[in-house]
């Protein structure tokens, strides 16, 4: 397989854990809410799926699992920054420890064994077409659910009346609260929502894309996740595109490897870090369309 | 907690704002917030199956039973301190610095530069141009970020962390290329640092070393900074306030360098003392989480230069608790970082205390 | 006739903290009246609305409703019950358009609402473009929006809270107009005021309220405005300030031809600023907020940098930061007292350190506590501050005594320039008189102050002239003596020009 094709066929599946934690990131932060802790919710949802799918074979059983984890741990969060009034950076670091702490604890007995994938799903139509075929449109069931999943977030962000209650929060919690609205609950519930899409790309992680699990194996792709709700600047779209990016990178790097190209791993292995602080500076220092797309009451702490 | 409703229950708990922060809880919130983490830990310990009491015992008491043991609480202690004290005074004006650990990194790579090109140096002035040469180092790590900051408006949190990312990859690249020590027997470890290049020990025939002192001169810094000083006056403005710190003309900009700067300055002074104190090479274990653990000991110490000498201990007896408690109690190593993270988050939930109250208020009946 | 009240109150009670917003309060509102509550600032006004409106729930006491006890236990069981409210700090949502905000609270298909708010607005004179987005909407607009969107819900009562603040006099008329057009359909009205003129001319029984208790019950038509204002405060309204009393001195503030563009998203363009204040001289901007007068502060204050032309006490400051500026002797009280002027978790003696720091309260670096607690002893002491001394948190201090302290710290680093944004918003009438007072005779001492305020009867009554800002454009100098209250309301509506 030429070095274009490797790329095309494997970036969507490498793209899909950053698709699924940016875009659950990204709903809650429309409200209002920054969590730092989406690291450690993906490291937690990493070693509870692939424990649950080596013991039970069964990956729906290990994805719901990894997403019960990963919104009990944004409940948590929610109980800090919502309920104690706490400050929400420290309250995500705090709770992004204790899940990569928890992860460690329950997955160590399980570090050397591996799992089985999933199969890539045959599409009729698709996957006839020559070329595409085979390399973007091969695809196991959960990239294909992630693509449909934030195509459906955009609808119900800029098409329905929930999606304009939650934009109506994120501006300004004190009015949406006085014409009605549970600002509260309805923060409480994109963090979950955001917790449970972290835990799932999580156990993609460990379950699909790699079948083995290791401590600190999310290596920091929950912080480039974070990253990328600003790189997309809190749009469904250019959030997904950003992690599809991101996902072609990481499949160039080992593409350049593989054709033995002399970098070495090191450097290769800091690609993703400094293209992501390259993205930052190129996307805030515009200032202005930083404050028009941001979300007003992002990080601040609200005493209803 | 309550959005000010809470459903049609007769009884809701509302936060009530204190009219001025209390003393009483500023003291019993991080003694609550620990006493809830090892109670909590405890739990999840036996659910695991572990033996709670032996682990608790370990966890707290067996620091404190040899001589050893308590001095190697002193040298965890010291980078501990160090970098806590320079983090929490950026974290008092908003500027969150969360890359310690590259930052720490840097400092040790560049501080072993020195031994590395010079093994057989015995000159006087190593030690101390390599502790200029540490902090210089973590210094400019954390430049970096405040440059990105303050002139692309590029969010800090994101940028130190990736920055530490990368630093693990720069130390990985010295240690297994041009740094490796050639009579290593191919370990990533650079060569053992030469007598000139170790800083003095504090306690005689212990790990304990100098590098304490510097935590200790850092703290009273920190304090007077903080506390008695313009300087540290327009940081906090900045961090409670920042449209009352642009009405005064304090800039954000400066609070930016400076708040990074003094952790970076910490980091990477601790950096080169871990080299130069109890590693005495370059290695990998340089990178053992200092950098992440320093962000806990700093907000547990309620940001404040006291609160943090206190919280640095704590954290440091916790540590090597947990390295008998793997031992003792057959605990997971991981076992100290989740106890680190419950500690944080009780710690958060208790200081709400310190500027809130709880009203239990019974409504009129419809 | 002899009706059932529509709404009932009885020994309603709300208690914030060790604070009692609400303490027994009894009231009736009948079918189709227009009932005034009336009261000053921390009276307590807003407080009963929000229980009311179900925004917040009573403590004690019950609301009866059309015969029936209810507990609203949100703005969504009100407006069930037919209760309307329009907010005084707008409830609308800037980044959405108009149908947008309405379609959020009222159901129905889009389409749909979109021509009921065309056919509602054109019934009531609420003339409104449902497609516009509502941060290009000017404040009177936004209000209309907020009207349109309680009557869609065809409410039996509607609240409004101090409507008549953001609106030229012009605009009061008009707006009194739609109400009375509402009262005519059998809407009841909710009238919550502290303007004594108004309420006189509009409602038909007034509610008087007094630190958070009913002070009476009155038809203010039968009652002159001295007894209603007796009532109000408990005491007789305050004397007159003192006239000028020499002629103003040399330029200390001269902005000439000064452009600056929207910085915020949202914000407003400034465009040909001329603005000139002289020692000696009370100069007032009228005009509603939201037409750049926060951004006019920031350019005067040095927050906001410019290219242009600012010269203050003879020099150009357009690039240098407040710092230097105030060390050129300017002084300046923003509208934002917590968070802004003030820092709310720090001492009184901190905050007096936030902008004083200047007279000597700095020794290398380090701060002289004794210079610090000496000076903020001094402000509290001369400005009669209520609080229990220097150590106490600025936080906890009511609304006019911290306005009195930030006042009182500014002024006594004698200042050859204040800048004094809304000196009285949200102040009690004590202290608001007791602020004026004191700029009057600041100004006859012989300082240039530049004063912006929403409130005209203010401007009248302490300035030497006015101007008003209008859409970011400042009107020529108006000497306070000659013009109108007509004529100013003419430049806030944009056309004084022609008016003049």
């Amino acid at each position: 397989m030429s070095a274009l094709a490797f790329i095309i066929a494997g970036m969507l599946a490498a793209a899909t854990p950053l698709i699924l934690a940016a875009v659950g990131e990204m709903v809650a932060e429309r409200t209002g809410v920054l969590n730092l802790g989406i690291e450690g919710m993906m490291a937690l949802g990493a070693a509870v799926a692939f424990i649950v799918v080596t013991l039970t074979g069964s990956h729906l059983l290990g994805f719901a699992a990894a997403a019960v984890a990963g919104a009990l741990l944004a409940m948590v969060f929610a109980l800090l920054a919502l309920g104690f009034l706490a400050n929400q950076v420290a309250a995500g670091l705090g709770i992004g420890v204790m899940g990569q702490g928890l992860s460690a604890l329950v997955g160590k007995e399980y570090e050397s064994r591996t799992v089985r994938g999933l199969p890539d799903l045959h599409v009729p139509g698709l996957s006839d077409i020559p070329f595409l075929g085979r390399t973007l449109f091969s695809q196991d069931i959960v990239v294909w659910l992630t693509i449909f999943g934030a195509v459906a977030i955009w609808v119900v962000l800029n098409r329905t009346r929930a999606g304009l209650v939650i934009r109506a929060v994120g501006e300004n919690p004190h009015a949406a609260r006085a014409v009605g609205f549970r600002v509260i609950a309805i923060r409480t519930a994109a963090l979950a929502f955001g917790g449970a899409m972290a835990g799932i790309a999580g156990a993609y992680a460990s379950t699909v894309l790699t079948t083995l699990w290791a401590e600190g194996m999310i290596a920091g792709r929950g912080w480039i996740a974070v990253a990328l709700v600003v790189f997309g600047t809190w749009r469904t779209g250019r959030v997904a595109f950003g992690a599809v990016l991101f996902g072609a990178l990481s499949l160039g790097e080992l593409a350049l490897q593989a054709a033995g190209v002399p970098l070495s791993s090191q450097v290769l292995a800091s690609v993703p870090y400094a293209v992501t602080i390259l993205m930052l500076v190129v996307i805030s220092s515009d200032r202005r369309r930083m404050a028009q797309n941001s979300v007003a009451s992002l990080g601040q702490t609200y005493h209803g | 907690m309550d959005d000010g409703r809470g459903g049609r229950g007769r009884v809701t708990i509302r936060l009530i704002r204190r009219d001025r922060a209390s003393r009483a809880w500023m003291i019993a919130a991080p003694a609550a917030a620990m006493a809830l983490s090892v109670a909590t830990s405890l739990l999840l310990f036996a659910a695991l199956g572990k033996p709670a009491g032996a682990a608790l015992f370990a966890l707290l008491i067996d620091p404190f039973l040899t001589w050893y043991d308590f001095s190697e609480v002193l040298m965890k202690m010291s980078p501990l301190l160090l970098i806590a004290q320079g983090l929490a005074i950026g974290y008092r004006a908003n500027v969150f610095n969360i890359g310690a650990e590259g930052q720490l990194i840097l400092g040790a790579i560049a501080a072993s530069a020195l031994p590395v090109w010079y093994p057989e140096a015995t000159s006087p002035l190593m030690l101390p141009a390599m502790l200029v040469m540490g902090a210089l180092g973590g210094l400019v790590w954390a430049l970096i970020a405040a440059a990105l900051r303050t002139r692309f408006n590029a969010s800090e949190i994101l940028v130190t962390l990736m920055l530490s990312l990368i630093a693990v990859q720069v130390l990985n690249y010295l240690l297994l290329g041009p740094w490796k020590d050639p009579r290593g027997f191919n370990f990533p470890q650079s060569v053992m640092f030469p007598d000139a290049a170790m800083l003095p020990a504090l306690l005689e025939g212990t790990r304990t070393n100098i590098s304490l002192l510097f935590g200790l001169v850092a703290s009273v810094l920190a304090w007077v900074l903080m506390g008695h000083s313009m300087a540290g006056f327009r940081l906090r403005v900045g961090g409670l306030a920042p449209a009352a710190a642009r009405y005064a003309g304090f800039s954000e900009r400066r609070a930016v360098w400076l708040g990074l700067a003094a952790g970076g300055l910490a980091a990477g002074l601790a950096g080169a003392s871990e080299v130069a104190g109890p590693l005495g090479q370059l290695q990998r274990s340089v990178a053992s989480g200092y950098g992440y653990a320093a962000i806990i000991v700093a907000y547990v110490g309620g940001l404040h230069p006291l609160g943090i000498v206190v919280s640095a201990f704590v954290i440091s007896v916790i540590y090597i608790g947990g390295d008998a408690a793997t031992v003792s109690a057959g605990l997971p190593v991981a076992a100290v970082e989740v106890f680190q993270g419950l500690l944080l988050v009780f710690y958060l939930m208790c200081f709400a205390f310190i500027r809130y109250r709880v009203a239990v208020v019974r409504r009129a009946a419809a | 006739m002899t009706r059932s009240p529509l709404l009932t109150l009885t020994g309603v009670t709300r208690r914030y903290g060790a604070v009692t917003a609400n303490a027994g309060i009894d009231l009736a509102v009948m079918p189709g009246s227009i009932h005034a509550i009336l009261g000053e600032n921390g009276a307590g006004k807003s407080t009963l609305m929000k229980l009311i409106y179900g925004v917040e729930r009573p403590d004690a006491g019950r609301i009866v409703w059309k015969g029936a006890a209810v507990s609203p236990a949100s703005p969504a069981d009100a407006r069930a019950l037919g209760i309307g409210m329009v907010f005084q700090h707008f409830s609308l949502f800037e980044t959405m358009s108009v149908l947008d905000n309405v379609s959020l609270i009222v159901p129905g298909r889009r389409a749909d609402l979109e021509a009921r708010i065309r056919a509602l607005g054109a019934d009531f004179g609420l003339t409104v473009d449902p497609q516009a987005m509502v941060h290009a909407l000017s404040v009177g607009e936004r209000q209309r929006v907020e009207i349109i969107r309680c009557l869609l819900l065809d409410p039996e009562l509607l609240i409004v809270d101090e409507p008549t603040s953001v609106l030229p006099p012009q605009g009061v008329a008009r707006l009194f107009g739609t109400l009375r057009g509402l009262r005519d359909r059998g809407v009841s009205i909710l009238f919550i005021s502290h303007k004594l003129e108004e309420i006189r001319a509009l409602c038909d029984t007034a509610t008087v309220l007094r630190a958070g208790r009913v002070e009476g019950v009155v038809d203010p038509r039968a009652v002159s405005a001295r007894d209603l204002a007796r009532m109000m405060m408990g005491c007789d309204m305050p004397a007159p300030l003192p006239a000028a009393v020499r002629a103003p001195g040399e330029v200390r503030l001269a902005l000439a031809a000064l452009d600056h563009p929207a910085d915020a998203p949202f914000g407003m363009a400034l465009a040909g600023i001329d603005l000139t204040v002289r020692a000696g001289q009370i100069v007032g901007i009228a005009g509603v907020s939201g037409n750049g007068q926060k951004e006019l502060a920031a350019l005067i204050s040095g927050e906001t940098l410019v290219a242009g032309s600012v010269q203050m006490m003879g020099a150009a400051v357009g690039r240098l930061g407040p710092d230097a500026r105030r060390a050129r002797g300017f002084a300046f009280v923003p509208e934002e007292r917590l968070g802004r002027g003030a820092v709310p978790e720090m001492s009184l003696a901190d905050n007096a350190l936030l902008t004083a720091h200047r007279c000597g309260m700095v020794r290398h670096g380090l701060i002289a506590r004794g210079r610090e607690r000496a000076f903020t002893a001094r402000c509290i002491e001369s400005f009669d501050v209520r609080t229990p001394g220097p150590g106490a948190e600025a936080g906890a201090l009511s609304g006019g005594n911290l306005q009195k302290f930030i006042m009182a710290r500014e002024m006594l680093q004698e200042p050859a320039l204040l800048l004094v944004s809304q000196p009285t918003w949200g102040v009690d009438i004590g202290a608001a008189t007791a602020i004026r007072q004191r700029l009057v005779a600041l100004r006859n001492a012989g300082t240039a102050i530049l004063v912006i305020s929403e409130e005209i009867e203010e401007l009248f009554e302490i300035c030497d002239i006015l101007h008003v800002l209008h859409q970011g454009r400042l009107s020529p100098p108006l000497p306070a003596s000659e013009v109108t209250v007509e004529e100013v309301g003419a430049w806030m509506m944009g056309a004084g020009g022609v008016a003049a």
